[in-house]
């Protein structure tokens, strides 16, 4: 069998040289443009985080990230350890603690809704939410943001914790709209209860796995 | 060899115009219908995700341009994506250092203008055979056609689903959003007008000429 013979065929050492000088070229431009832009980046990201902090603790003036683990709790440095809860202590103009944000993330309809939500250390109680991202459908699951009776819910969520200090004693619980009767329970959205479950889901899990790692060590974080 | 030869009929105002009217990628060529579909549910995303391809599209040209004669055909391809890729991550840092939510509202979709089919074409069809300024003045034209396609779908969109037009609220209070069209399947709605009014118009040109 005649293979057919190639008419024109470049050396391989000629291509390797093209590609090796273009990739050279492109990896000088990519770690430029991360060197350039990395400060911008990392500003942006704690601009956002701030904000979205003192959204749900109004009053707070400047923020902290902390990480709770089995061990007790530290300033964050880097990754989170494996086990650990990322959160941030926020504190008011006079350094008094305004309050503990931490994020919850709970399968909704589209996608999943992260929220990012504000514990009073003093009332053991969830003050305030706000929806970090989701693709909830417009006009109907969006309504987590704007809905004044659902955000009503987290004007004062019971989530103390129990006297073993393992879990909630309560269980933050979605009900049905209409039907909320004691302080853990949220009050869903008629028509987007699928969205508002996935909040009240995402604060459980999260407040029961960091709330018994933070509330033994809370007063660490009193200046 | 016809793959290589260069085609040296001179820049005409045409290099530059063709991509914006005659082979608009979105309502002609009907390219890139990915990123047309997905990011166009607000003017600001369409937008912002037509200046991204624009800008890839323009240095991947002016780049593939520059290095015509030495890339073998055998790697060409290869390279040519190397050198998209380099470009779009230079955007995807670029875009995150300006603003990290517009960031969020494109998602994916920066990174996925690797595999544009206009961006590799243009580098395949045009730039690899042309001298740089040729072929940057037509990636420039394309580029600004593709953003004018995608600008024409998310204001389309923005208007019917939301009510408001670069954020800015058009009718007041009593507007009921028509949410259908901010939501995938209005993608493909809007989509279909704009191409039933682009053949429309052309039809009606060709006759046009006939009846001269």
């Amino acid at each position: 069998m005649n293979s057919p013979v190639p008419v024109h065929t470049t050396p391989s050492n000629k291509m390797i040289l093209t590609m090796g000088l273009v990739a050279s070229i492109c990896g000088v431009l990519i770690v430029g443009a991360y060197e350039s832009t990395q400060e911008a980046i990392a500003h942006n990201k704690r601009i956002m985080v701030e904000r979205a902090v003192f959204k749900v603790l109004p009053g707070a003036a400047k923020v902290s990230e902390y990480v709770a683990t089995a061990g007790g709790i530290q300033p964050l440095t880097g990754n989170v350890p494996e086990g650990g809860v990322k959160f941030y202590a926020a504190y008011d103009a006079a350094g008094a603690l305004k309050g503990i944000a931490a994020e919850a993330a709970g399968k909704g309809y589209a996608d999943i809704v992260r929220v990012l939500y504000g514990y009073d250390a003093k009332c053991q109680c969830i003050i305030g939410i706000g929806v970090v991202s989701m693709r909830e459908t417009p006009g109907i699951g969006d309504k987590i943001i704007t809905d004044k009776d659902f955000l009503k819910n987290f004007e004062a969520l019971d989530v103390r914790i129990n006297a073993e200090m393992s879990a909630l004693t309560n269980a933050v619980k979605v009900v049905k709209h209409g039907s909320k009767q004691n302080a853990w329970e949220i009050d869903a959205i008629a028509g987007a209860t699928i969205t508002s479950k996935a909040v009240g889901r995402g604060i459980n899990e999260s407040a029961q796995k960091l709330l018994p790692l933070l509330v033994p060590h809370v007063k660490e974080l009193l200046p | 060899m016809s793959l290589k030869k260069e085609t040296d009929d001179g820049i005409t105002f045409d290099t530059f115009m063709e991509g914006i009217w005659r082979q608009n990628p979105v309502f002609v060529m009907v390219l890139g219908m990915c990123p047309t579909l997905a990011v166009t549910v607000s003017a600001v995303n369409a937008l912002s995700m037509g200046i991204a391809t624009l800008f890839v599209l323009v240095s991947s040209c002016l780049l593939v341009s520059l290095i015509r004669n030495l890339v073998p055909k055998e790697v060409r391809i290869a390279t040519y994506i190397v050198i998209i890729a380099t470009f779009v991550t230079l955007v995807d840092y670029i875009i995150q250092a300006v603003s990290l939510s517009l960031y969020e509202a494109l998602g994916a979709f920066i990174q996925l203008i690797v595999v544009n089919c206009i961006v590799l074409g243009r580098a395949e069809a045009h730039a690899s055979r042309n001298p740089p300024l040729k072929a940057v003045l037509n990636a420039l034209g394309m580029g600004i056609g593709f953003t004018i396609g995608l600008l024409a779908l998310g204001a389309t969109r923005e208007i019917l689903g939301a009510g408001k037009l670069f954020g800015f609220s058009l009718f007041g209070d009593h507007f009921q959003p028509w949410v259908v069209m901010v939501l995938p399947p209005g993608g493909f709605f809007v989509l279909g007008a704009w191409l039933l009014l682009f053949s429309f118009m052309r039809s009606r040109s060709e006759k046009g000429a006939q009846h001269g």
